[in-house]
Formats: structure tokens, C-alpha cells, sequence
């Protein structure tokens, strides 16, 4: 592709070119940097001040501990919804293949409040939970619950193409030697399917650090127990306290960049594993 | 497909089937069934008075203006990005490619929150914003300046990938038969990229629809202005008004499922034609 005969001939390189640059600046790179440079303001003192009080703390705690619950729910439960998908077929499984995608098509505020509507302790499922002794709604397990409810298409929809490229041939290879059903499930397709999981495993994870609108429907919002950073740096800006808002922002964007250059990494590390295995 | 002769044992395909559909019925059908049941509790007639309100009405009309600017702003980019990216060789594509994609692993609050920055009364042009009598936070302009940043790769990031794997020969067939670059672009890569271009469209609008936390930090909420359908939601549901707060949730959630279905259908359709990356 794109011989340097090609370069000549095809006409729009600079103009497009142009456009792309100005348009990526304008809207996100400038706006981006500002954020930089408004922590930069900030002395030292006045930083670790922002980003390390206790309430601060206790806002990273929760959202990074309830993304990552949320994610690993959505890895085991999406893994075995891709595999029901790809490989049986029964009846209404286009309707239920389509479904998975609710959570991202449903804006954030509406899947809060139906969440909401349907754990609170006189709703759908929070009455039978309430009995048990359970307070899913106005509690972190709410925040959970939220954050779990929208990274679930990110894995499905990560790892159902990968599922399709399995080749049968190695598991069938696999059981002509005698390998049981759950022996190759655990050393030819998982190892196939690590890659996959990780992105899946990553992006939701990703997507839940900055989650808003569906948890502040069902999180009680208490500072220290049940505030996730995003809504402690709405409430600094309500404050117009933009310094410190912005301190919290460049933690929780230091740290999803960080989940996904790990993840980066480590699917690096995978495939060159699968690489050396074949 | 032929029987497949190897696999899990039929009981283990009825379990795995039966716990696919009970954890999305019980995860995703319920918390979906609840909005409208939630929206018709007091009658169809209370749902119904629920739109019969200024505000709402003021809220459909602006959540449908950033839409109207904030997908045509990015499919124009996403078209351009993509013939740059995917027909030509220049060196830092790859931190391009990567660079489009950045809006995603930002925060909605944070991408809010640069928009503030830069544009609020104490941001970098605030004061001569102010001196000019322009407002750009607490107004539309923010609201669709936050509503492009959220949607920004939807649609680049659709017909990169394809148009990368489709590669060049028909537009270079295309040129030496005499056609103008313009008419190249319009009758030879335009339909190629068609069903790449719905999709991303389809991606784009469901998300400039429903946005909260970016809209909701540059919106300052004054109720008839600058509320979005999101925001008028939640200012219905902490005034304790659920009926009308679902009812107007409803709506998205109607919205939602058009997008799920349009969604399938154009992936279906492209998949056929082999269209998508």
C-alpha cells in the first residue's frame, strides 16, 4: 500500500492533512494541555495538598477498587457470554447478541436511574435483596453495580471476534490426544483468548474510572465513603475551586492512561508468548 | 456449519445458555423494563402531560442541535483523518492514529473540565471572551464544544482500518480514466466506505444524545438554556418528579434501542458485503 508513486498521483494529502492536525488540536489537544498547565500553577505544597487529603484518598480507593471489581465481573461473565454467543446458536440469540449493547447505547443518566429505580430497597431486585441483609442501592455495591453495568459490552465485544479465529483444529488435536474437555480449555483457548481478555478486561476497566452519570444516581455520594473522583472534581468546580479540581483530574487521567499502557504491555507480552508456543 | 463433534456436553450448553440469558435479563432487560414502568406508573396520561412542558421541549431542542453539529463536525473530520491516514505514508501516523483515539480514555467530567479552562471566566481566553460579550461555559457553544470532544473518534475510527485494508487501486484506476480527485472521493471511495460511515455515524449520534457528565460540567443547568435532555432528566429526579424524569428517560431509552437495532443492521448488511474493518 501507498507506493511513493501513489503519494503523487492521489490529490487532497495536504489539505486533509491540514484539517486533521487543526481539528485534533483545536478540540482536544489545546483543551487537553490546559490542564497541564493549570496544574503547573499549582506549588507542590498546594498539589499534594488537592490530590492527597482524605477525601481525595478515599475517592481514589473507591473508584479504582469498584472499576476494578466491575471489570473482573465483567471479564468472568463476559467471557461467558461471547462464548454462548460465538459458539451455540439457539433461539433469539441475534436479539441477545444486539442486547449486549444496551449499556453503551442507554445515555449514562438513564441507566442511573433505572439502576437506581430497580436496587433501591422497595425495587425490582433490591426488595429480595433487603431481607438478606444487602443495601445495594445509596452503597459502594451500588457504585459497583454501576460501573460493572456499563464496561460489560466492552469485553463481550472484545473478545467475540477473537473467539471466532480459534481454529477448531487445535482443540480437536487437543482432545485426539487425550486432553479432557477442561485441560484444553484451560491450556489451548485460554492462553488463545489472553489477549482479548486483557483488552476487554482493560477497556472496562478504563471506561468505569471516568463513569459519572450512572453512579451518582445510586451512590448516596457521601465524601469518604461513597464519592468517586469524577463527582469530587464536580463538586470542586461547583466550588470554583478549579486548582484543585484539576489536580484530582490529572490523577484519575494519570491512571487510566497507566491501565492502558499496561495493558498495552501486556498484550505485547502475550502474543509474543502465543508466538513462541506455536 | 457441520455438528461439530467435539465440545461441551449438552447439559453444559443448556447451563452456560441459561446463565448468558438470565444474568443479561436480569442485569440488562430489568434495569431497561424499570424506566418504562417507572414512566407509566401514574397512567399513560401522566406520561404523557410530562412532555407537555416548555423546559423539556427546550431540552429536546438543544440536545438535538449539538447532535446536528457535533456528528456532521466529525464525520467532515473522520473523512478527512482517514483519506490522510489510510492513501498516504508521512511519519507520525502511528502517534496520530493513537492521538484520535485519546478522547476515549479521558474522563466525560475531566473533558467538561478542560473546556473550562479554557473558555471559564478565570480560563485562559475568559477575560477577553468576557470583554467581547461571548460566552462559550454555561452556554451552547460549551455544550456543543463538550459534545464533539466526547464523540470525537467514532466515526475516524471506523474508516481508518478499512480504508487502510481496502487500499488504493480504485481511486488510482479511477484517476487515470480522468475523474477529478473530488469526483474520485464522491463516486469511487465514498460508496466503498458507505456502511463504515453509517455505523460510525449511528455510534457518534447515540453518544452526542445521551452525554451527561461533559455537558453536565460545562452546562451551569439554567433550566429552558443551556439543559440538555440528560440534564433535564436529573433535574427532574432530584426535584423527587419521577414520572416525569422517567418519562423523559423513555425517550432516550427508545433512542437507545433504535441504535441497538440500527446498529445490527448495518453490521449485518456490512458483513454480508464484507464492508467493515
Amino acid at each position: 500500500m501507498g507506493g511513493p508513486e501513489q503519494r503523487r498521483v492521489l490529490p487532497g494529502f495536504r489539505w486533509t492533512l491540514t484539517f486533521t492536525l487543526l481539528y485534533l488540536g483545536a478540540i482536544v489537544l489545546i483543551p487537553l494541555s490546559a490542564l497541564f498547565f493549570k496544574t503547573a500553577t499549582l506549588s507542590w505544597g498546594e498539589f499534594t495538598a488537592a490530590v492527597a487529603s482524605p477525601r481525595a484518598l478515599a475517592s481514589y480507593r473507591l473508584t479504582f477498587g469498584a472499576s476494578l471489581i466491575g471489570a473482573l465481573v465483567n471479564v468472568v461473565f463476559g467471557s461467558i457470554v461471547a462464548w454462548v454467543l460465538v459458539r451455540y446458536r439457539f433461539p433469539g440469540r441475534r436479539v441477545v447478541d444486539a442486547l449486549v449493547d444496551l449499556p453503551f447505547a442507554l445515555p449514562t443518566a438513564v441507566s442511573g436511574i433505572a439502576l437506581c429505580a430497580v436496587y433501591s430497597k422497595n425495587g425490582w431486585i433490591g426488595q429480595y435483596l433487603e431481607p438478606l441483609g444487602i443495601q445495594a442501592a445509596f452503597s459502594r455495591l451500588g457504585v459497583t453495580i454501576a460501573l460493572t453495568f456499563i464496561g460489560l459490552p466492552f469485553v463481550v465485544r472484545t473478545l467475540q471476534p477473537a473467539l471466532l479465529e480459534l481454529e477448531p483444529e487445535l482443540e480437536e488435536a487437543a482432545a485426539t490426544l487425550g486432553a479432557s474437555r477442561f485441560d484444553t480449555l484451560r491450556r489451548v483457548i485460554l492462553p488463545a483468548l489472553l489477549p482479548a481478555l486483557l483488552t476487554g478486561f482493560a477497556l472496562a476497566f478504563a471506561r468505569a474510572l471516568g463513569e459519572y452519570g450512572s453512579v451518582i444516581f445510586i451512590s448516596s455520594n457521601k465524601p469518604l465513603e461513597t464519592e468517586i473522583s469524577s463527582l469530587l472534581i464536580v463538586t470542586k468546580l461547583e466550588q470554583y475551586d478549579y486548582a484543585g479540581a484539576t489536580a484530582i483530574a490529572v490523577v484519575l487521567l494519570a491512571g487510566s492512561f497507566a491501565v492502558l499502557l499496561c495493558i498495552n504491555l501486556a498484550q505485547r507480552w502475550a502474543s509474543s508468548l502465543q508466538a513462541a508456543r506455536s | 456449519m457441520g455438528r461439530r463433534t467435539l465440545g461441551e456436553p449438552g447439559w453444559m450448553r443448556a447451563l452456560l445458555i441459561a446463565l448468558t440469558l438470565g444474568f443479561l435479563g436480569l442485569f440488562l432487560l430489568v434495569p431497561l423494563a424499570a424506566v418504562f414502568a417507572e414512566a407509566l406508573r401514574k397512567g399513560f396520561g401522566a406520561y404523557m402531560a410530562s412532555f407537555d412542558d416548555p423546559a423539556a421541549l427546550a431540552a429536546i431542542r438543544l440536545t438535538l442541535t449539538a447532535a446536528a453539529i457535533a456528528v456532521p463536525a466529525n464525520v467532515i473530520f473522520g473523512l478527512a483523518a482517514s483519506w490522510a491516514i489510510a492513501r498516504f505514508e508521512f511519519r507520525g501516523k502511528s502517534l496520530l492514529i493513537t492521538l484520535i483515539d485519546l478522547p476515549f480514555a479521558v474522563s466525560p467530567v475531566i473533558a467538561g473540565l478542560v473546556y473550562v479552562l479554557l473558555f471559564g471566566l478565570q480560563g485562559w481566553c475568559g477575560a477577553w471572551l468576557a470583554a467581547h460579550d461571548l460566552q462559550v461555559i454555561f452556554a451552547v457553544p460549551g455544550i456543543v464544544l463538550a459534545t464533539i470532544f466526547v464523540t470525537f473518534p467514532f466515526v475516524a475510527r471506523e474508516l481508518i482500518p478499512l480504508m487502510q485494508e481496502q487500499g488504493a487501486e480504485e481511486e488510482l484506476a479511477a484517476l487515470t480514466l480522468g475523474a477529478s480527485g473530488w469526483q474520485v472521493f464522491r463516486r469511487v471511495t465514498l460508496p466503498k466506505v458507505r456502511w463504515a460511515l453509517f455505523y460510525g455515524v449511528i455510534l457518534c449520534n447515540a453518544r452526542a444524545l445521551g452525554e451527561f457528565g461533559a455537558v453536565s460540567v460545562v452546562s451551569g443547568h439554567i433550566r429552558g438554556r443551556t439543559n440538555t435532555v440528560p440534564l433535564h432528566i436529573e433535574i427532574l429526579y432530584n426535584e423527587y418528579n419521577f414520572v416525569a424524569a422517567f418519562a423523559v428517560a423513555s425517550l432516550l431509552a427508545l433512542l437507545a434501542l433504535v441504535t441497538i437495532v440500527a446498529k445490527a443492521l448495518v453490521e449485518h448488511a456490512a458483513r454480508r458485503r464484507g464492508a467493515l474493518a
